[in-house]
């Protein structure tokens, strides 16, 4: 078998959904800037300046990677989403499927392109609280890990939903109904330890609550999980976004007829 | 000499049960203008999708230019270039912008040099800097064409090309066409336009309800399939046809004005001398007359009908 690449078309992919990003500049990145800057007013000074520290982080700081998290989960979902919807959704999709270009090469372009876009603003929402907050990187190395992974993982997840959604309700429902909810019941906003049993427990069920913690383990050497859990869930659910887009495309699952 | 496409067997059942195609066997020759008519819902875009990769097959195999468009994929579908049907842009970018992602997608660089001739070839230079949205129909139409050709395929299928299109653009894209062909680009058409065809076709293919029902040299098909019609125009109406007239096939027409003979072009004898003789004998006067040959139009609604 002959290993080729058509790095041309990836790259192809990738700039012009970067280019989008240009054209979409305040929706994509000052907006979720703006929100989390208004996240930190209200949780962290005006409520977190009654509550007491938590497991010796002061509160403010405390939810710095919740909402990095947050905002890089939703994004990336929005993101990888939209950017391979509308082109089947004005029907420009046509162009992509005749064109010599394999399935990974059509992932690497889409999902590296809504990635980078989400890694670009996790840093930048991260620099944001800088202004707010105090805040320590206690493992750089692995915050960018968790960070990078985190985005790969959720961009595969909004390109699935991207795939899979036929309608504009359908794309909207996923991020505000399922990733949200569960970003915020995942402890974005505190540990998962103050939670009474059985809600503890139930929590575990929330894959959010792995990422989570192990991106705050990063920062500040506390988590609600052992960080090796936190690694091997972020792979598994990596690979079961990888195992699905796989099959979408052996089947053309809703791409070709 | 493998062919620039060859189809075998094709058939295609959609997942609602429809048969878009039955056992369809095509090939097209290098270098050629292959017209494929049909009524709408007949199978042309299906066939053509099928070919650039869109519709999966339900049975059947197609190589373009000697590579199977499943197993060798790279190689077949870097050779052509579609222009869709539906008018279906990148609305926020530019031409040159959404050009250059033809380019990417087929593993060619941005060659900025190439970019710019098809743009002047298509007089899109002067909208270069226009988002696609601003453009009108027959510009979008354009943008499509061009980013088709962005990539230098070898081999075109233009879908219903000249719809909702202009007479100046539809000259322009002619001419744009027959230089391709020129060059060396076969090209596959689908038109409704059946003059436009007869015009610019070396073959015809005609579909219906998803079978190829003929394939054809266009002259060849248009010698074998064609009619004449000799008409005379009366002096004075015939209420009826005469006796001594009947048993030619002639028919009455225009009110009785007219009297209307169809022959067969490819037969021995057309029997005008007997038949211009016997009208003279029967007494029936006629102040002029005029042949017409059938279009590839009336061959066409003729094939269609028999089906």
């Amino acid at each position: 078998m002959r290993l080729e690449m058509n790095l041309y078309g990836a790259r192809a992919i990738y700039m012009y959904e970067m280019a989008r990003t240009g054209r979409t500049l305040l929706q994509s990145i000052v907006s979720p800037v703006i929100s989390t800057s208004l996240y930190f007013v209200v949780f962290g000074a005006a409520i977190g300046s009654r509550i007491s520290h938590i497991e010796g982080v002061p509160y403010g700081a405390f939810i710095v990677p919740g909402l990095i998290m947050l905002m890089l989960l939703t994004q990336s979902v929005m993101n990888a989403s939209f950017g391979i919807y509308f082109p089947r959704f004005v029907g420009t999709i046509y162009e992509i499927l005749s064109a010599p270009v394999s399935a990974f090469e059509i992932v690497l372009g889409y999902v590296g392109a809504a990635a980078t876009k989400s890694i670009v603003l996790g840093l930048i929402i991260l620099a944001t609280s800088e202004l707010f907050v105090p805040v320590r990187i206690a493992h750089p190395a692995w915050m960018l890990t968790f960070l990078v992974l985190t985005a790969l993982s959720f961009s595969l997840l909004g390109f699935i939903l991207g795939l899979w959604a036929d309608g504009f309700e359908k794309l909207q429902i996923v991020p505000l109904l399922i990733i949200t909810p569960l970003t915020f019941l995942g402890g974005t906003f505190y540990s998962t330890s103050v939670l009474p049993q059985p809600w503890r427990t139930i929590t575990l069920f929330n894959p959010l609550v792995y990422l989570i913690s192990g991106f705050r383990w990063s920062f500040f050497n506390i988590a609600d999980v052992h960080v090796g859990i936190s690694l091997a869930m972020t792979l598994l659910f990596l690979a079961i976004c990888l195992a699905i887009v796989w099959w979408f495309f052996k089947t053309g699952y809703r791409l070709k007829n | 000499m493998t062919h620039a496409i060859a189809i075998s067997h094709l058939s295609k059942t959609y997942a609602s049960g429809f048969q878009a195609l039955k056992d369809v066997s095509l090939d097209i020759r290098h270098g050629e203008i292959f017209a494929l008519l049909g009524p709408n819902g007949a199978g042309k875009t299906t066939l053509i999708n099928v070919v650039c990769g869109i519709v999966i097959p339900s049975a059947g195999t197609v190589t373009v230019g000697g590579h199977d468009i499943v197993k060798d994929y790279r190689a077949a579908r870097s050779l052509l270039g579609l222009v869709p049907q539906e008018l279906t842009t990148d609305a926020f970018e530019t031409p040159p912008g959404t050009m250059r992602l033809s380019r990417g997608l087929f593993g060619k660089s941005a060659n900025p040099a190439v970019i710019e001739k098809v743009l002047k070839e298509l007089s899109l230079w002067d909208k270069r800097d226009s988002r696609i949205m601003t453009l009108s129909g027959g510009m979008k139409r354009r943008v499509l064409i061009a980013k088709a050709l962005a990539h230098e395929p070898q081999i075109l299928f233009l879908d219903e090309p000249s719809a909702g299109v202009d007479v100046e653009l539809r000259k322009d894209m002619w001419q744009l066409v027959r230089a391709l062909r020129a060059s060396g680009v076969t090209i596959i058409l689908t038109t409704h336009y059946i003059e436009e065809a007869e015009d610019m076709a070396d073959r015809v293919g005609v579909i219906n309800k998803g079978e190829l029902i003929v394939v054809e040299e266009k002259a060849e098909l248009m010698r074998k399939l064609g009619r004449k019609q000799l008409i005379l125009e009366l002096r004075e109406r015939l209420d009826a046809m005469p006796a001594a007239l009947a048993g030619h096939g002639l028919s009455l027409a225009a009110g009785g004005m007219q009297l209307v003979y169809t022959y067969d072009t490819k037969g021995e004898t057309t029997g005008i001398t007997t038949l211009l003789d016997q009208v003279r004998n029967a007494g029936v006067r006629f102040k002029d007359l005029q042949t017409r040959q059938s279009s590839l139009e009336d061959i066409f609604v003729g094939l269609v009908r028999q089906r």
